[in-house]
């Protein structure tokens, strides 16, 4: 075990570990966050959404983006899965469907990172009770 | 490092252990791994969420999924539903009690929207052995940050200007204890953290210690350098085994870190952490008592001064502060003094954590901001009175605290409004208590207590509170006069006048604060002798229901004292004042026309 010797190792040591507790920490927040929804029922497995969201984790990580990725049931979008959810703070819930890994790095830079809209949203149509 | 979807946090505190949460953690990764999610999801055992209730708890992050009552043959479904499909096991989450919805998010859940986590921060949110987590979360950060760039007066002033109070009771200015054992000089001094938890439903410290020991570890070791200690020692009582053996343990780690032991962090301070195991004795809360017992003596008290900030533990300069206490003073540092002084009231700054039990739908542990109203404590937090029952008193601060009132619901709670109020702080028991309970038996539970615990040393307490004691049995056994009532009244004053000890002067408080807010119930025993709750046995008031009465003659003739009359199948009636509650007439009676009050 290397012992920590100074504040600085303190300091890179808390760095390297803060990592792995990202998780736990927006999750204190979610609102103020970018939260990304993959519809995970069986079909969007099948289509692909576990690729999509280990895509989208790792794309937000890398891009230091302040977004939490969850996992949702069966959003009724079943000709265009994988489909994902975007609710990004103060504005409406984006669905977008047919979302590969290649589409799903593409919403990360252009709509969540420039607000920018591209192809493939489905409209949305429908309430949540918490609304 | 794997890189997680999600965490599944498992409560793995005493009373969730105690309903199975081992298992649960054990077939939550037996389930990941049989469904090839091991790499996706984690498993984590944390401390205490405070929401024991309806414990065990499984929290799924990053959704805020709060499970309740899980069992461990429920992990299948959670695993295979939740983590795999990503849909909610709806039975299990909380049902909020007034609309019977479930609650998905945990935000949104009443028990959790009004509290503030400051020294339970970690708690419920970390792997209490794992010090990696710890770090992760600014753990040893104030400290490193202290011995990096602050004076040791620097730092005391820090403590000062947040305004913390000390947690263990008697809120006593952090700050100002620190300087004074600071000033103090000796060639080796100690900083002691009081983990003596002894109020009868209290289990904060527990859960601290438990949930987030790494916070203590940390705070002593600033409080250490503070008043140029070297050396720190934890008196925790041997039931607590599992705070015993998490402490050990994140001990052994801060130590492997060089986060304790010589020259920590290159600065040239030196610090180390030894525990010393406690019996349990309620005095042994007293700072002096505590030192004794430390040193191989009997556990009582001495009278102070001098006090332990100059002569304590083996005759040096000892600073003691209580378990909440120390959690505080990371995060003053690391978030600043005047973050922590904007929070709570003018004199009683932070926050508090609180043991609500008692005949209140959420039981468990609960940390609010100072200033913060019973009303809000009670009914929001807490979800209200049991059984849709009312609301009749809240015991605050354990056996030398007092009772609480319908007409306290709306005084913000800090140290001082509560000693107005004829209770105290102490260290945050909450006993609610609605209308089935007999104020005067709740008086006497507590001197139940205090003679059980009173160390023997001074006479007043030894003496006086047995006194008291007899007094209160006498009432409650339907027995008592009008005298007894001032009597136990001026008895009570003399002990909290002449008593050595923080025990003895508290102890008849109990007595004080039900005399004055329930002075009608103990009229009620003495003078008609009736209990209005219905609890002490000996004044259950008999009678019989004249229209189920077939006038067999059978009590009659059960009656030891003839208090019954009444003719051969005519109605019989019983003399009230001759009665003498032994209930025979009830037991015999096959009509089932006696009727108990």
């Amino acid at each position: 075990m290397n012992k920590i010797k100074s504040l600085d190792d303190l300091r890179k040591m808390k760095q390297s570990l803060e990592h792995g507790m990202n998780i736990r920490e927006k999750s204190n927040s979610p609102e103020s966050l970018v939260q990304i929804r993959v519809a995970m029922a069986t079909c969007g497995i099948a289509a692909g959404a576990r690729t999509v969201m280990n895509t989208l984790i790792e794309k937000i990580e890398i891009e230091k983006i302040p977004a939490v990725v969850t996992q949702g049931g069966c959003m009724g979008y079943c000709y265009a899965e994988p489909t994902i959810e975007v609710k990004v703070p103060g504005k409406d819930p984006v669905v977008f469907g047919n979302v590969d890994s290649k589409v799903a790095i593409e919403i990360v830079e252009k709509y969540i990172k420039n607000g920018e809209l591209l192809d493939g949203i489905i409209p949305t149509n429908y309430q949540t009770i918490n609304e | 490092m794997a890189q997680y979807k999600m965490h599944l946090l498992v409560c793995a505190g005493t009373g969730c252990r105690a309903s199975q949460s081992e298992e649960i953690i054990v077939n939550l990764n037996a389930e990941l791994k049989k469904q090839g999610l091991q790499y996706d999801a984690q498993v984590v055992a944390t401390g205490c969420f405070g929401f024991c209730e309806k414990g065990p708890i499984v929290k799924i992050l990053p959704d805020n999924t709060f499970y309740t009552q899980v069992k461990p043959e429920d992990c299948a479904e959670i695993i295979s539903e939740h983590i795999l499909k990503g849909r909610r096991v709806n039975r299990l989450l909380y049902e909020d009690p007034e609309t019977r919805k479930h609650i998905e998010d945990s935000k949104h859940m009443g028990f959790y929207q009004k509290q503030l986590r400051i020294a339970l921060r970690n708690c419920g949110f970390i792997d209490p052995e794992n010090i990696d987590e710890y770090i992760a979360r600014d753990g040893y950060a104030a400290l490193g940050k202290i011995l990096a760039e602050m004076t040791q007066s620097q730092a005391i002033d820090e403590i000062k200007k947040s305004g913390l109070r000390g947690r263990g009771g008697g809120g006593f200015p952090t700050g100002i204890k620190w300087e004074i054992a600071s000033k103090n000089k000796a060639d080796q001094k100690y900083v002691v953290c009081n983990a003596d938890e002894g109020d009868p439903g209290a289990f904060m410290d527990r859960s601290i210690l438990e949930g987030d020991p790494h916070s203590i570890i940390e705070a002593m070791a600033i409080c250490g350098y503070c008043i140029g200690a070297s050396k720190g020692l934890v008196y925790i009582r041997a039931e607590y085994p599992l705070a015993i053996k998490r402490l050990q343990v994140a001990i052994a780690q801060a130590r492997d870190y060089g986060l304790l032991g010589g020259d920590i962090m290159g600065s040239g301070f030196s610090f180390d952490i030894e525990l010393k195991y406690g019996a349990g004795a309620f005095v042994c809360g007293e700072e002096t008592a505590l030192i004794h017992s430390m040193e191989g003596h009997r556990g009582e008290p001495t009278v102070k001064p001098p006090f332990p900030a100059e002569k304590g533990y083996l005759g040096k300069p000892t600073n003691v502060n209580n378990v909440e206490t120390f959690a505080n003073v990371p995060v003053i540092f690391l978030k600043g003094a005047s973050w922590f002084a904007s929070i709570g009231t003018e004199k009683s700054k932070g926050t508090k954590v609180f043991a609500l039990a008692g005949k209140i739908n959420n039981v468990g542990l609960i940390e609010v901001p100072m200033g913060i109203t019973l009303r809000e404590v009670i009914f929001e937090i807490g979800g209200g009175i049991k059984d849709g029952k009312k609301f009749k008193a809240v015991q605050t601060g354990g056996p030398s605290g007092g009772c609480l009132t319908e007409k306290h619901l709306d005084t913000p709670i800090d140290f001082d409004n509560l000693i107005a109020a004829g209770s105290m702080m102490g260290s945050g028991g909450m006993i609610v208590m609605d209308e089935d309970d007999c104020m005067v038996s709740v008086a006497k539970f507590y001197l139940e207590f205090t003679v059980e615990e009173s160390c023997g040393k001074c006479a007043p307490c030894r003496v006086g509170n047995k006194r008291l004691h007899e007094i209160l049995e006498k009432i409650c056994a339907g027995k008592g006069t009008e005298d007894d009532l001032s009597y136990l009244e001026n008895l009570s004053k003399v002990i909290k006048d002449t008593s050595l000890c923080g025990l003895g002067q508290t102890s008849p408080n109990p007595v004080l604060s039900t005399l004055e807010h329930f002075y009608d119930e103990y009229l009620a025993h003495v003078k008609e002798r009736i209990c209005t709750a219905g609890r002490c046995k000996a004044l259950k008031l008999y009678t019989i229901i004249a229209d189920k009465c077939t006038g067999c003659t059978a009590c009659i003739r059960a009656c030891p004292v003839a208090a019954i009359t009444g003719e051969k199948r005519q109605p019989h009636v019983i003399d009230v004042d001759k009665c003498i509650r032994c209930g025979a007439c009830y037991d015999k009676c096959k009509f089932t026309a006696i009727h108990v009050q």
